[in-house]
């Protein structure tokens, strides 16, 4: 049961061979043995996921189940969830139990779906490793000596460890698509404005995008059938027909074109993790699929834009969190600055700080125009060079991460290192494009091996089949962790 | 790129984010780090590029000017830090 | 050698919408605290903003109305500050990119002082952007805290921006009051004060004739025109006696106190401002086609202006009456409601004798009540009813004064109480020539002085006349009888 499908799962509860609350309580049961180790979850509520498994049991016996309905997920905790506490992986938000429903959940519940739990995430989805969560750091089920990749590490884990059958995330700069690698799993990064941002707590606004972590592109297909879709709530909501992810699934892989840009092959890249994309892309070959020598000259700038953009977007949403109308206070304060001054300081951890202040500084008179409007305008080159690359192929691939987990407390307090292991991955969210990693292989300690697949905008039903078929011809997205 | 001890100590104070000397001066010594890692983009010629803010060219949807909200004042102070007769309190707000 | 006044104003004015500028919230005045501040209002962790085209049509309307510039396209920026009322840390305003660009105001300015006569003056408009209103701090009996009340956090404003073009305090009034009128006259604001759907912000500096600018400094949120001008003399005054007395302007922000009518510097303003101003990724570029500005030019109504032009060319009207009667929408409602009153119902077509009553009578009236003209207790159709009465001669001018105050204190239509009051005019011929038959015979001696020339005794005549009918004469036809039978 552990391993199934979705659409197993879907079949099964509509079935009544199992009934939503047996299911749950699985689930639930696995938690409370295996979290402990992994600290993938920062809040469970067993009686509200029960009752909503019970509902859920009500209406497959009403038969107006639909494809989720009765499945156990799994919530990021940056997402609002009514009655839930909602932290973000920040003291800042350690009472904050949400009075609304963010968009993604309330199209989770709308269709029956069952919310397990929230799971464990860099601070304000701002890490790489999961190491900057308030509620303790994340453990790779492969090695729980290591990493589980952020910021959805939490999610990563309880996906990869079957703590849920499947799960959310959201991606900044690479926070579904790495912890997705370095756990072996599958996650997918919708083209910005496909997932409403409404009730999903802004880390950098411009880049921030919701989109499904699961085990196979099959189940993502079936995620985005209920996460994706136009909310009036959300200005860059996109207003596009809905769309059925799982319709090209099927479709053979004869002529497509994957482009491989030089610059990712180039250097940085483990030799291990060069090794299993390389079979993955001869693999790609085997099933019909041509290569195509790209370049994305301006990809290597992604980093520093990155990192002026994103902060200067987070210094300025995280400035609501002042101790006011939610959220933490200060105990001690002399008076309203000291207060504000005390309650950001101590609700804050050092990496999110750190991030307000790069931001802080890059906005701030007589430095904007070097720094923030020449990153607006290096991003508009880096997303040309895709829309140019786009010409020649219908999906690019390459590495997602440099390398697979690293132990915990490796890179320590070294930002520099931690952000450069984003690389490949933060171009696609500043073009706003759809990327994916699916699993292709095990590196170096037998760490899983990501392989990203960036589509063109609103090609995700592509890139699902891309990735489909690929898993069609292997095994990689199967495996489990041993020992648990 | 290297800061100093007040570039810090300024963008410290308009984050409104209390640090100690120590602090200050960590945060000093990791900020000219990342800086130095930003400032690869200063070389790039970007002349006539227009700046990119979204990633989709859309304009702005407008909303109808209809009232859909109701009063959840109950609900949204529960989670207040201080509340009276229907306020929030903060310390005082001397003008 | 005399100073120079230079004053710009920024005015906020809130928009008549029922909703706040980024969220469905009522924006009704007077509710309970915090009733009205929705999980947008009050910044909830995840909430996005959605734009009100409620807001943007007044914005529109606005910029039509003084001719300026609609940016095709105009972005919202964040402006970044911590304050208990600024919920997000951020005010969305709009900065380099505004939706109304450059236009123009005329004034009609009413010097303070003096015999100075009134003058028509242009104030150039520099830009008008949308942006949302703060909430509001409460110092009440909280154990010495701050009460913040959210409810009008995020009421839409549009902030108008003058150049610093007006030199005194009377300039900046009327600038200020002008801008009153027309925000109301094009129905995008309120106006009312005390609530504070208009509020103004005053930058005044002081320099010598053919000097550069001087410092200036901030004189924040006044909502009377009283205090406005307070307000500006006493600071224009404390300039030219810091400088005078060998001190230096410092750039500013100040607060004027009504009760001490002094001003001073905001304590809370201490920080240098950075306010890091950047494009608000939460909202994409506002987008205003073509078409639809026109569709709301079609929803104008005749602007102040050209109304006034109209008055002047096809009503005959003085231009100070004209400007008066365009003082405010509900003026000019009253004056063309009288006037066609007047026409259709009485065929009499006589627009300056409706000007002369209501920039008059009326006007002096509301005045000493302090109402305005739609509280005014004679309503249009009733004024014109008099109106008619006098361009027919049945009353007096005098008399007519006495109905309209009747009218004005008891009601009643004027017909009624010309009967009651026995107001009407003697206009009977044969009554008159009696009454001049009467004073030829037994003023022989007048008469033949004033057939012999001595023609200053038609007044005496006259004098006479009025007393014998006691008053009611018609003055005009009085006249006429006395001069044809004292030629003889």
């Amino acid at each position: 049961m552990l391993n199934s499908s979705l659409q197993q799962l879907g079949s099964a509860l509509r079935a009544r061979k199992i009934s939503s609350v047996e299911l749950t309580q699985l689930y639930l049961d696995r938690i409370a043995k295996l979290n402990p180790q992994l600290n993938a979850y920062i809040t469970l509520n067993p009686e509200t996921s029960l009752a909503q498994a019970r509902a859920a049991d009500v209406r497959i016996a009403a038969d107006s189940a639909e494809a989720l309905t009765g499945i156990p997920f799994a919530q990021k905790d940056i997402f609002c969830a009514q009655g839930w506490l909602t932290t973000c992986g920040s003291k800042m938000l350690h009472n904050f139990v949400s009075p609304y429903d963010a968009h993604v959940i309330s199209q989770f519940n709308d269709a029956g779906a069952i919310n397990l739990g929230k799971t464990n995430m860099d601070e304000f989805a701002m890490g790489s490793s999961n190491e900057t969560s308030h509620y303790g750091t994340v453990k790779n089920p492969w090695d729980t000596a290591r990493v589980p990749g952020g910021s959805s590490g939490g999610t990563a884990a309880a996906v990869a460890a079957r703590l849920c059958a499947a799960a959310t995330g959201t991606d900044t700069g690479g926070s579904i698509r790495q912890p997705a690698a370095l756990c072996g799993i599958s996650g997918l990064k919708p083209t910005y404005g496909v997932v409403s941002r409404y009730g999903m707590i802004a880390f950098a606004s411009s880049l921030d995008q919701a989109g499904p972590m699961g085990r196979s592109a099959e189940d993502l297909a079936l995620m985005m059938n209920v996460m994706a879709g136009f909310d009036e709530r959300d200005s860059t909501s996109l207003q596009r027909d809905k769309e059925d992810y799982t319709r090209d699934l099927n479709k053979p892989l004869t002529g497509l074109r994957i482009g491989l840009p030089k610059e990712f092959f180039a250097e940085g890249m483990g030799a291990d993790v060069a090794k299993a994309v390389e079979a993955a892309i001869a693999e790609y070959k085997k099933l019909g699929a041509t290569i195509v020598e790209i370049s994305l000259p301006n990809s290597k700038l992604s980093v520093p834009v990155y990192y002026v953009l994103a902060p200067a977007e987070a210094s300025s949403n995280l400035s609501r969190f002042d101790g006011v109308r939610y959220g933490y206070r200060a105990p001690e304060y002399s008076d309203l600055a000291d207060m504000y001054e005390k309650s950001r300081a101590q609700g804050f951890g050092a990496e999110v700080k750190r991030r307000i202040m790069i931001g802080t500084y890059v906005l701030s008179h007589g430095y904007y125009d070097a720094y923030y409007l020449q990153a607006q305008k290096i991003r508009r080159l880096i997303a040309q060079d895709f829309i140019e690359a786009y010409k020649q192929c219908d999906v690019i691939m390459g590495p997602t991460s440099p390398s697979t987990a690293f132990k915990l407390g490796e890179k320590g307090d070294d930002p520099v290192q931690m952000y450069l292991s984003d690389i490949y991955t933060i171009a696609v969210n500043l073009a706003g494009l759809p990327g994916m990693s699916i699993p292709c292989g095990f590196g170096a300690n037998n760490m899983p091996v990501g392989l990203q697949i960036i589509g063109n905008y609103f090609d995700e039903a592509r890139m699902l089949n891309v990735a489909h078929q690929y898993q069609l011809a292997t095994d990689w997205h199967s495996r489990a962790p041993h020992g648990l | 790129m290297s800061l100093t001890t007040a570039d810090v100590r300024k963008v410290a104070r308009l984050a409104r984010l209390a640090m100690n000397d120590a602090e200050i001066e960590t945060a000093r010594a990791q900020l000219s780090g990342i800086f130095d890692l930003i400032a690869e983009m200063q070389a790039v010629d970007t002349g006539g590029i227009a700046p990119m803010s979204h990633a989709q060219d859309v304009a702005q949807r407008l909303r109808e000017d209809k009232v859909t909200e109701t009063n959840q004042r109950e609900a949204f102070q529960a989670i207040a830090p201080q509340v009276e007769a229907g306020l929030y309190l903060v310390p005082q707000v001397i003008e | 050698m005399t100073w120079e006044i230079v004053i710009g104003l920024e005015v906020h004015t809130q928009l008549s919408t029922n909703t706040k500028i980024f969220s469905g919230a009522s924006t009704a005045f007077g509710a309970e605290p915090n009733t009205q501040a929705d999980a947008v209002s009050i910044a909830l962790p995840g909430v996005l903003p959605v734009l009100n085209k409620g807001a943007v049509e007044r914005a529109i309307k606005f910029g039509l109305a003084v001719g300026a510039h609609i940016a095709p396209r105009s972005v919202f920026a964040r402006k970044n500050y911590f304050y208990p009322d600024l919920p997000k840390g951020y005010q969305i305003s709009q900065f380099d990119l505004p939706v109304v660009g450059q236009g123009t105001l005329t004034i009609q300015v009413e010097p303070l002082s003096g015999n100075a006569k009134p003058y028509e003056k242009t104030v150039r408009i520099t830009r008008a952007h949308l942006e949302e209103d703060a909430g509001k701090s409460m110092h009440g009996d909280f154990h010495g805290m701050t009460g913040i009340d959210l409810n009008r956090a995020g009421t839409p404003l549009l902030e108008i921006v003058s150049e610093p073009d007006m030199c005194s305090a009377a300039e900046a009034v009327a600038y200020a009051k002008a801008l009153h009128s027309l925000v109301r006259w094009i129905g995008i604001c309120d106006g009312n004060m005390q609530e504070g759907s208009f509020r103004c912000d005053v930058n005044v500096s002081v320099r010598k004739p053919g000097q550069p600018l001087g410092t200036r400094r901030e004189i924040k949120n006044l909502n009377s025109f009283k205090f406005m001008q307070q307000a500006i003399d006493y600071e224009v005054q404390w300039q030219i006696d810091t400088i005078e007395g060998g001190g230096k302007v410092q750039q500013a922000t100040i607060l004027f106190n009504p009760d001490t009518g002094e001003t001073r510097a905001m304590r809370s303003k201490e920080d240098a401002h950075d306010y890091r101003y950047f494009p608000d990724p939460d909202l994409l570029p506002l987008e205003i086609s073509e078409e639809w500005k026109e569709q709301v030019r079609a929803t104008l109504p005749e602007l102040p202006q050209a109304k006034q032009a109209r008055y002047v060319n096809d009503l005959g009207l003085s231009a100070y009456d004209a400007s008066m009667l365009t003082a405010s929408r509900e003026m000019a409602d009253f004056f063309d409601s009288t006037r066609m009153h007047l026409d259709t119902e009485n065929d009499i077509d006589n627009p300056k004798l409706c000007a002369n009553w209501i920039i008059g009578e009326v006007t002096a009236q509301l005045n000493r009540e302090e109402l305005d003209i739609t509280q005014c207790p004679i309503k249009a159709y009733q004024l014109s009813e008099l109106l008619a009465y006098v361009a027919k001669g049945r009353i007096s001018n005098s008399g007519a004064k006495e109905v309209f105050r009747t009218m004005w204190t008891e009601g009643g239509d004027a017909d009624s109480i010309i009967v009651r009051k026995a107001l009407e005019q003697i206009s009977d011929s044969g009554a008159i020539e009696a009454i001049v038959d009467e004073i030829i015979a037994t003023n022989a001696d007048k008469v033949a002085e004033y057939r012999s020339g001595k023609d200053k005794l038609f007044g005496f005549f006259v004098g006479l006349a009025m007393k014998a009918s006691k008053g009611k004469a018609n003055p005009a036809q009085l006249n006429d009888v006395l001069k044809r039978k004292l030629a003889g």
